[in-house]
């Protein structure tokens, strides 16, 4: 199994998206930069909802229209175009001045827009991040529009354009921390922030009197607390095939002739005596990272 | 290993023992996060920084003690939503708003000040330039000014024609001034933001529109002044030229302030000092929205309704010391400057 994991340590780990981010009180609630693939989606979304606020903006003032004839006509047309100045610079920002600091796209990826130094997000930095977009979405655009309606002898200016902003737009993958330029000048980033519901514990609740596996310590002292928290994800899956190959496994490492079709009891059995031993040892400050360690 | 104490192991009995607190601040911070804050009591609420910091030292202990990473990943994501809900508190809005053109606004083009002269300058450079270029050969105005933006004037056009341009109200749509005004707002505020964003590129785009933006302005002057209408363009541009090409030139300030952190950070690392630039540079734009609003209603309206050049140049001019007299005169409380 791996061995090269991440170490605790302070600052960046070294190939994770996991940050240290130490609140008031001292504790360090290490927050996971989101990853592109949902920042993308995110966006997707609002754009989505954005394009489909405007169609229906433009249908709506259209039929406005149709009904009341030429009077209301110059108010109509200054609604739709305050409205679509307002959609495309206001959008983000009056989202993300919110409670959430999330527009619906990031809310529903579970996604946080926050201040990289920990303060609260103020109204300068959602205004600043979101001007950028600006440059990261709309020049590039002008420019995928310019090169198609131009011809051959401007291609290359085009491309050219394309190419150049192509740098702003992904801005984000040539950063550790996925900042957007809009990030960077905002001194924001972009966390995920997880609704997690706490789940049961996976050791048995049995008395260990009844407990139908025994193990020396011997055999509890093979594993370590990467293959417990393996173990674990095995158990919480609850997949009976997994299961198997899993107990078959620990069984011949242990060397124990078990009983077949009681894999789940047996696994629970193990990993309730390893966790025992395992936490006990660790209030003593003796800690076992992995099998590998003695 | 016997007796009932160890028949449940020391995290187990720490869990369970903490569930219920744990569960009470799920909930009340999830109302809180639904906007519902109003349906929590206040006792519920005072509670709320109890629970936290229980939530906080628990998730501490369970790191040292428990090797559920279940349990760790829920306390870690509870704290975190917790935090966010507590500590992202905004003050009322009245009060930033306040404190924003209270202190926020001046202070920030205060320090934007040496930026703020070098784009004018710029646009200066390019008026000058393109004024002599057009005085001296007037095909030089089609290479400047473009097509649209001309709408047919041009050297060609007679002095009856440009003047009728500059006092015509608009034209045959003069009764659509308010979504002429709107227009213009935000064609213009939409170039604002583009010069600022272009900012990040070290600034040099940014120059360069300035430059562009100055060059148009003195392609024009020059057709208009050969033709002998300098000084009824000049109070045509005043009346609203004055608001808005100032405002263009914070929008450039503010992308050169941005553009020259990243490219000289100083003694900050790169990241700290383009976010500090950032700060003054998010502030300065905000008011170049608003300043904007103005030169559209000034340009949309008042433009169109006032023909007298001596009350066009009258408004530009109390317009621009308004601006001037706020921005750098005005006594500033530099107290609170929460955004």
């Amino acid at each position: 199994m791996a061995e090269a994991r991440a170490t605790q340590g302070s600052g960046r780990q070294r190939g994770t998206d996991r940050r240290t981010f130490v609140t008031p009180e001292g504790v360090d609630l290490k927050l996971d930069i989101a990853t592109i693939g949902e920042r993308a989606g995110a966006f997707m979304l609002d754009l989505t909802v954005i394009v489909l606020t405007l169609v229906v903006l433009t249908i709506v003032l259209l039929l406005v229209l149709m009904g009341t004839g030429k009077a209301l006509a110059q108010i109509l047309l200054m609604i739709w175009l305050l409205g679509f100045f307002a959609l495309r610079n206001g959008y983000f920002a009056i989202f993300e001045l919110g409670p959430r600091a999330a527009t619906p796209g990031k809310r529903l990826m579970r996604l946080r827009v926050v201040a990289r130094d920990g303060s609260r997000l103020r109204g300068h930095q959602v205004v600043a991040r979101n001007a950028m977009r600006e440059l990261e979405l709309f020049l590039p655009l002008s420019f995928l529009a310019y090169q198609s309606s131009a011809g051959m002898a401007t291609f290359a200016t085009g491309l050219f354009g394309l190419l150049w902003t192509g740098i702003f737009l992904l801005f984000p993958f040539f950063n550790r921390d996925r900042l957007r330029v809009g990030d960077l000048i905002a001194g924001t980033w972009v966390v995920r922030l997880p609704r997690r519901s706490l789940n049961h514990s996976v050791a048995s609740r049995a008395e260990p009197e009844q407990a139908r596996y025994a193990f020396t310590d011997a055999q509890l002292s093979v594993y370590g607390e990467f293959e417990l928290q393996k173990l674990e994800e095995v158990l919480r899956r609850n997949d009976e095939y997994s299961m198997i190959v899993v107990a078959r496994t620990i069984r011949e490492r242990l060397g124990m002739a078990g009983v077949e079709g009681d894999e789940h009891g047996f696994l629970e059995a193990y990993y309730t005596a390893l966790c025992q031993r395992l936490e006990r040892n660790m209030l003593f400050g003796k800690r076992k990272k992995d099998k590998y360690q003695h | 290993m016997s007796g009932a104490a160890s028949s449940q192991f020391a995290s187990a009995r720490f869990r369970e023992a903490r569930t219920v607190d744990w569960l009470e601040l799920e909930q009340r911070i999830l109302q809180i996060e639904r906007g519902r804050a109003g349906s929590l009591s206040d006792e519920d609420l005072f509670e709320l920084p109890v629970l936290y910091r229980a939530a906080l030292s628990s998730l501490s202990v369970a790191r040292e003690t428990s090797l559920d990473a279940d349990l760790v990943a829920y306390l870690e994501a509870l704290c975190a939503r917790s935090y966010f809900v507590l500590y992202g508190v905004q003050p009322p809005l009245r009060r930033r708003i306040a404190a924003f053109f209270g202190a926020s606004w001046p202070l920030a083009l205060r320090s934007l000040a040496r930026e703020t002269l070098i784009a004018v300058l710029m646009m200066l450079l390019g008026g000058i330039a393109a004024y002599c270029l057009v005085a001296s050969d007037p095909s030089w105005y089609h290479s400047i000014v473009p097509e649209g933006l001309a709408g047919g004037r041009g050297p060609q056009s007679s002095a009856a024609e440009l003047r009728q341009g500059l006092y015509d109200g608009g034209g045959d749509d003069s009764n659509m001034l308010g979504a002429f005004a709107t227009y213009l707002f935000t064609h213009n505020a939409q170039i604002a933001l583009m010069c600022f964003a272009l900012g990040f590129a070290f600034g040099v785009p940014t120059l360069l529109l300035l430059v562009y933006n100055g060059c148009i302005l003195g392609a024009f002057l020059a057709v208009f002044v050969s033709k002998g209408l300098g000084l009824p363009l000049a109070a045509w541009l005043t009346i609203h030229g004055t608001t808005e090409l100032f405002a263009i030139a914070i929008a450039g300030a503010a992308g050169l302030r941005v553009g020259m952190a990243l490219a000289f950070p100083g003694k900050l690392s790169r990241t700290a000092a383009t976010a500090r630039a950032g700060r003054t540079a998010a502030f300065a734009m905000i008011g170049v929205v608003l300043m904007l609003a103005v030169a559209g209603l000034l340009e949309g309206v008042g433009r169109q309704t006032i023909t007298s050049d001596l009350i066009r140049v009258a408004i530009g001019g109390a317009a621009l010391l308004g601006w001037l007299l706020y921005f750098y005169v005005m006594p500033v409380r530099s107290g609170d400057l929460d955004g």
